[in-house]
C-alpha cells in the first residue's frame, strides 16, 4: 500500500542525513545541518500527512520478512497503532524544534557537521524504537539510541568529564539492555515468536502461557526500563548526562530517549499484566522510590542543568509509577506534556548558560528576567506546567497519574503528592534564585537576549506545554488502551475541567501540594543572596547535594569487582593465551625442528644407514 | 641335499648384507661404491635363480639389462668421483659434509 | 656332484664379498678391487650352475672385465696415498652391523617360512638362442632404450671430466 510508504520515509530520512553528512559534507556546515533540519522537518510534515490520510485508530503493520532462522522468523516491520503514531509525531515534531534551536546554539562549535549527523542518527534510532514491531527490532534500534546518546553526550570528547559521562551512560543502560535481552529470551522460548502482537493474542487466550516465569520476565523486560528510563538503581548516568551541549540533554535525556523505556512499557504492558505476576507492583515502588529520591536530590543541586536532570528523574518516575499502578494512558499523557515542557525547560536553560557565556551555576545569575524576557516567560510557562498548575499541561497530565494512584495504591497516592510539592519547591528555588532577584555576578550584569533561532522554538514548546492538556492526548491513547476507560469525544470545556470533575480529591491535593511547595520556596529563596538550606538542614543537605553517594558506592563495590575481573581477564590473557598457547607453540615448534635438524647431517653414511633401517622396518611391516 | 631355490636366494641375501655393510661402514668413497656393485650382483643372483626355478626367461632377460645399466652408472659414477676428487682432495667420505644444516 | 659345487662357488663368493669390504692385507683399494673381480667371477660360475650361460658370459666379460676395468684405472687415475688411518667410529660400524642384522633377519625369517615349491618341474635351459630371441622380440624397446642409456652415460662421462667445467 502507498500510503504505508510514507512512514518508512520518515524513518530513514534521518538516517540518510546522518550517512550524507557522515561521508560527505563534513567539510560544509551549512549544507550539514540543512541536511539534518530538513530531514526531521520533512519527516514531521510527513507525519502529519500520513496521520491524515491513516486515521488514528487503524492498528496495522508494514513488515518485511528479515531474518529466518529455523523457527524463529524476524521481520523489520512498523507498527501504526495510536501509540506509536503519536509517538512519531511528538519525536519529530520536538526533534525539529530542538534541530532548529541547535543551528543557533553549536554555531560556535567546532564539530558542528559531526553534531548533526550524530543527531540525525539519534532521530533515526528513536523513531525505529517507537515504530517497531517486535522484540529484536525494537532491542535493535534499543542498542543504537544508546550508541547515539553516548556519541552526543560525549560530543566534547576532548573533556575527560564528558568522555567518562559517555561511558557512564552506555555501561550503565547496558547493565539494564543485559537484563532486558534475558526477558526477550525468556519471552522467546515460551512463545516461539517475538512479535509483539503474537505475543498479545497467545497472552489473550492463555493468560497462563509463561507459567511461573510470568514475575521474571516481566521484571527482566522492564530492566531495560530501568537501565533506558534510568530508575533507581541504574539513575547514576543521568545527571552526569549533562556534559552534553544542552539541546542533546533537551532532545534525548528529556523528552524522548529517556521516554523510550516508558513507551516500551506501555507498547509490552500485556507481559507485565499477567495474573499473578508480581511484577508491576514491584514497577510502581520502584518508579515511586525514584521520583520520591530523584526530587530530594533536586532540593540541594546547584547546576541549573542538574536540577532539570533530576527533575527529570523524578518524572519519569512518576511515569513508571503510572504503568506500575495499571494506569498506561495517564504514564503516556505524562510522557508526552513533559516532552514539550521538559525541552521547553532545557532549552530555555540552554539560552541561559548561553548569554552566561556558559556559566551554569545558579547563584551566580539573578535578575535574568529582565535581561533576558523571551527566555524568562517561556520558562516560567515550563515551570508552571511541570509543577502542575492549571490550566498548563502538566497539572492535567499529573492529575491523571494522581487519580490513578488515589484508586490503586494510597501508599504511591501520598508519595506522589509529596514529589509534586517537592518538585513545585525545587523549580521554585530556581526561578527565584536564577531569574529573579538581582544579578549575583557580573556576567549576569551583561546578558542579552539569545538570537530568534533560539527564540521561536521557546515558544512553540511554550504554546504546546500550555495547551497540551486539553487537546486530546489522553484521548488518543485511551484509543490505544481501550482497559482504561478513557472517555471519548468530550468537548474543549469539559477537558479542561476534566480533572476537577474526574477525580476531586486527587486533583485537590495536587494543587494544596504545588502551594505548599511555592510558599516554601518563597519563603526561602526569594530574596536569598546564598542557599539557607544548608544551614538548617546540615548532614541532610550535604547528602543531598552529593547525591546521597551512589556514585561513590557504586564505584568501590562495583567498580572495584569489575576492575578485579578486568585484571584476571588479562593476566590470563598475557600468561595463558598469550604465553602457553601462542609463545608455546612457537618454542614446541622451534625445538621440533631443532631436533630433526639435528637428523642433517651431510654425512651419506649416516643416511645410508637410516636408509637401511627404514627398509628394515617397511620390510618387516610388509612380510609381517 | 638337493640344491634348491632357497639356498640361491640365502646366498644372495648374505651378499645383499655385506655389500650394505660395506657402505655403511667403510668411509674410503670407491670402496663404498665397489660395496654397491657388490649388492647389484647379489641381486642379480637372486633374479637369475628365480628366473631358473619358475621356469621364466624374464628374469634372465631382466639381468642382462641390469648389467648394463650397472656398467653405465659404474662410469658415471667414477667420472664423479674423479671430479670431487680433483676439486677436494679427498676421498674420506667424512670430509664431504657441505650439505650439513 | 652339482650341489658340491654350488656350495664351494656359494663359500667362494662369500668370503671374496665378505674381503672386499673388510681386508686386512693392506688400506689400499686396488686389493679390495681385485678381490671384487674374483667375487665377480665366482658369481659367474653360479650363474652357470643355474644354466644361465649366456649371463655367466656377460658377468665375466662385462663386469669383471670391462667395469672392474674401470674402476682400477679411476682407482690408479687418483693415485691415492695409503689413507691414513682415522678413528674408528664404533658406534657407527655397531649401527651399520644392527640395521643389516635388521634386515638379514627379516629377510631369512621371511624365507624360511615361504614355500617355495616346484624345483622338480624342468628347469629352465636359458640357451643363447632363447634369450636372444626375447630380447629382439619381446623385449626390444627397453634393448634400444638401454643403447641410449650407454650413449647418455658416454656424453655424461665426458662432460663430467673436463678439467675445468664452464
Amino acid at each position: 500500500m502507498r500510503l504505508d510508504l510514507i512512514p518508512w520515509i520518515i524513518l530513514l530520512l534521518p538516517l540518510l542525513a546522518a550517512v550524507l553528512i557522515t561521508l560527505f559534507t563534513q567539510r560544509d556546515r551549512k549544507l550539514s545541518a540543512g541536511l539534518s533540519i530538513g530531514a526531521v522537518v520533512a519527516g514531521f510534515i510527513l507525519s502529519l500527512i500520513f496521520i491524515r490520510l491513516n486515521g488514528w485508530a487503524r492498528p496495522h503493520e508494514s513488515a518485511v520478512v528479515w531474518l529466518t532462522l529455523g523457527e524463529l522468523q524476524v521481520d523489520f516491520g512498523l507498527r501504526f497503532d495510536p501509540l506509536s503514531l503519536l509517538m512519531m509525531l511528538i519525536v519529530t515534531g520536538v526533534a525539529s524544534a530542538i534541530h532548529i534551536y541547535s543551528w543557533g546554539y553549536m554555531s560556535e562549535d567546532r564539530g558542528f557537521p559531526r553534531y548533526f549527523a550524530c543527531l540525525s542518527f539519534f532521530t533515526f534510532s528513536m523513531l525505529g524504537i517507537v515504530l517497531a514491531n517486535n522484540f529484536l527490532e525494537l532491542f535493535i534500534f534499543w542498542e543504537l539510541v544508546g550508541v547515539s546518546s553516548y556519541l552526543l553526550i560525549g560530543f566534547w570528547f576532548e573533556r575527560p568529564a564528558a568522555a567518562d559521562a559517555g561511558k557512564k551512560a552506555f555501561i550503565t543502560t547496558r547493565l539494564g539492555d543485559f537484563g532486558f535481552l534475558l526477558g526477550i529470551l525468556t519471552v522467546w522460548t515460551s512463545f516461539r515468536s517475538l512479535r509483539f502482537d503474537d505475543i498479545e493474542r497467545t497472552l489473550a487466550t492463555n493468560p497462563h502461557a509463561l507459567g511461573t516465569l510470568a514475575t521474571t520476565a516481566g521484571l527482566l523486560i522492564f530492566c531495560g526500563a530501568m537501565g533506558k528510563s534510568a530508575q533507581f538503581p541504574l539513575h547514576v548516568w543521568l545527571p552526569d548526562a549533562m556534559e552534553g551541549p544542552t539541546p542533546v540533554s533537551a532532545l534525548i535525556h528529556a523528552a524522548t530517549m529517556v521516554a523510550a523505556g516508558v513507551y516500551m512499557l506501555c507498547r509490552v504492558f500485556f507481559l507485565l499484566d499477567i495474573p499473578g505476576s508480581q511484577a508491576l507492583v514491584v514497577i510502581a515502588w520502584i518508579g515511586g522510590f525514584t521520583a520520591l529520591l530523584s526530587a530530594v536530590i533536586a532540593m540541594q543541586q546547584n547546576d541549573i542543568k542538574r536540577i532539570l536532570a533530576y527533575s527529570t528523574l523524578s518524572q519519569l518516575g512518576y511515569m513508571v509509577m503510572a504503568v506500575g499502578l495499571h494506569g498506561r494512558a495517564p504514564a503516556m499523557f505524562h510522557l508526552s506534556t513533559h516532552a514539550f515542557f521538559k525541552a521547553l525547560l532545557f532549552l530555555g536553560a540552554g539560552s541561559v548558560i548561553l548569554a552566561m557565556h556558559h556559566e551554569q551555576d545558579i547563584w551566580n545569575m539573578g535578575g535574568l528576567r529582565r535581561k533576558l524576557p523571551v527566555t524568562f516567560w517561556t520558562f516560567m510557562v515550563g515551570t508552571l506546567a511541570l509543577a502542575g498548575m492549571p490550566p498548563f499541561s502538566g497539572f492535567y497530565s499529573k492529575d491523571s497519574v494522581l487519580g490513578q494512584a488515589y484508586e490503586h495504591n494510597l501508599a504511591l497516592f501520598v508519595l506522589g503528592v509529596a514529589v509534586a510539592a517537592l518538585t513545585t519547591f525545587y523549580m521554585f528555588r530556581l526561578v527565584f534564585v536564577a531569574f529573579l532577584g538581582a544579578p549575583k555576578s557580573a556576567a549576569a550584569g551583561h546578558a542579552h537576549e539569545s538570537p530568534p533561532v533560539i527564540a521561536w522554538p521557546l515558544r512553540i514548546l511554550a504554546v504546546f506545554s500550555l495547551i497540551g492538556g486539553f487537546i486530546g492526548i489522553e484521548q488518543l491513547y485511551g484509543k490505544q488502551f481501550p482497559a482504561e476507560q478513557v472517555e471519548q469525544n468530550t468537548s474543549f470545556a469539559r477537558q479542561l475541567i476534566a480533572p476537577i470533575l474526574d477525580s476531586p480529591v486527587a486533583s485537590s491535593t495536587g494543587l494544596l501540594a504545588v502551594l505548599v511547595g511555592f510558599v516554601a520556596a518563597y519563603v526561602l529563596y526569594a530574596k536569598a543572596d546564598k542557599d539557607p538550606l544548608p544551614e538548617k538542614l546540615g548532614a541532610l543537605s550535604r547528602a543531598m547535594r552529593n547525591r546521597f553517594y551512589f556514585d561513590e558506592i557504586y564505584q568501590a563495590t562495583f567498580i572495584r569487582l569489575h576492575d578485579l575481573l578486568a585484571a584476571v581477564a588479562g593476566w590470563f590473557d598475557r600468561w595463558i593465551i598469550a604465553g602457553l598457547a601462542v609463545r608455546g607453540t612457537h618454542g614446541t615448534t622451534e625445538l621440533v625442528g631443532r631436533a630433526l635438524r639435528l637428523l642433517q647431517t651431510g654425512s651419506l653414511q649416516t643416511y645410508a644407514f637410516l636408509f637401511a633401517l627404514g627398509v628394515a622396518l617397511v620390510l618387516y611391516l610388509a612380510l609381517r | 641335499m638337493n640344491v634348491g631355490l632357497e639356498h640361491y636366494l640365502v646366498v644372495s641375501v648374505l651378499l645383499f648384507a655385506l655389500g650394505l655393510v660395506g657402505v655403511i661402514v667403510r668411509r674410503n668413497l670407491l670402496i663404498i661404491y665397489m660395496s654397491l656393485e657388490l649388492m647389484l650382483n647379489a641381486a642379480n643372483l637372486a633374479l637369475v635363480a628365480f628366473s631358473r626355478f619358475t621356469n621364466n626367461l624374464d628374469g634372465q632377460v631382466f639381468v642382462f639389462f641390469t648389467i648394463t645399466v650397472a656398467a653405465a652408472e659404474v662410469a658415471v659414477g667414477l667420472a664423479l668421483i674423479v671430479a670431487l676428487y680433483r676439486k677436494r682432495q679427498t676421498t674420506h667420505v667424512e670430509d664431504l659434509t657441505t650439505l650439513k644444516l | 656332484m652339482q650341489d658340491a659345487l654350488f656350495y664351494i662357488f656359494a663359500f667362494l663368493t662369500l668370503v671374496f664379498g665378505f674381503l672386499v669390504i673388510a681386508n686386512p692385507f693392506s688400506r689400499n683399494p686396488v686389493t679390495s678391487a681385485m678381490f671384487l673381480v674374483l667375487a665377480i667371477v665366482s658369481l659367474a660360475g653360479l650363474f652357470v650352475l643355474l644354466h644361465a650361460f649366456f649371463l655367466a658370459a656377460v658377468q665375466v666379460l662385462v663386469y669383471a672385465g670391462a667395469v672392474m676395468v674401470l674402476f682400477l684405472f679411476v682407482i690408479m687415475l687418483l693415485d691415492l696415498k695409503a689413507e691414513e688411518r682415522r678413528k674408528i667410529k664404533v658406534l657407527g660400524i655397531v649401527g651399520g652391523l644392527v640395521s643389516v642384522g635388521a634386515i638379514l633377519a627379516v629377510f631369512l625369517s621371511s624365507l624360511l617360512h615361504a614355500s617355495l615349491g616346484a624345483a622338480e618341474s624342468p628347469m629352465l635351459d636359458g640357451g643363447t638362442m632363447r634369450l636372444g630371441k626375447a630380447l629382439f622380440t619381446q623385449y626390444l624397446l627397453p634393448f634400444e632404450i638401454v643403447s641410449v642409456i650407454l650413449l647418455v652415460a658416454m656424453v655424461g662421462v665426458v662432460l663430467l671430466s673436463k678439467k675445468d667445467l664452464k
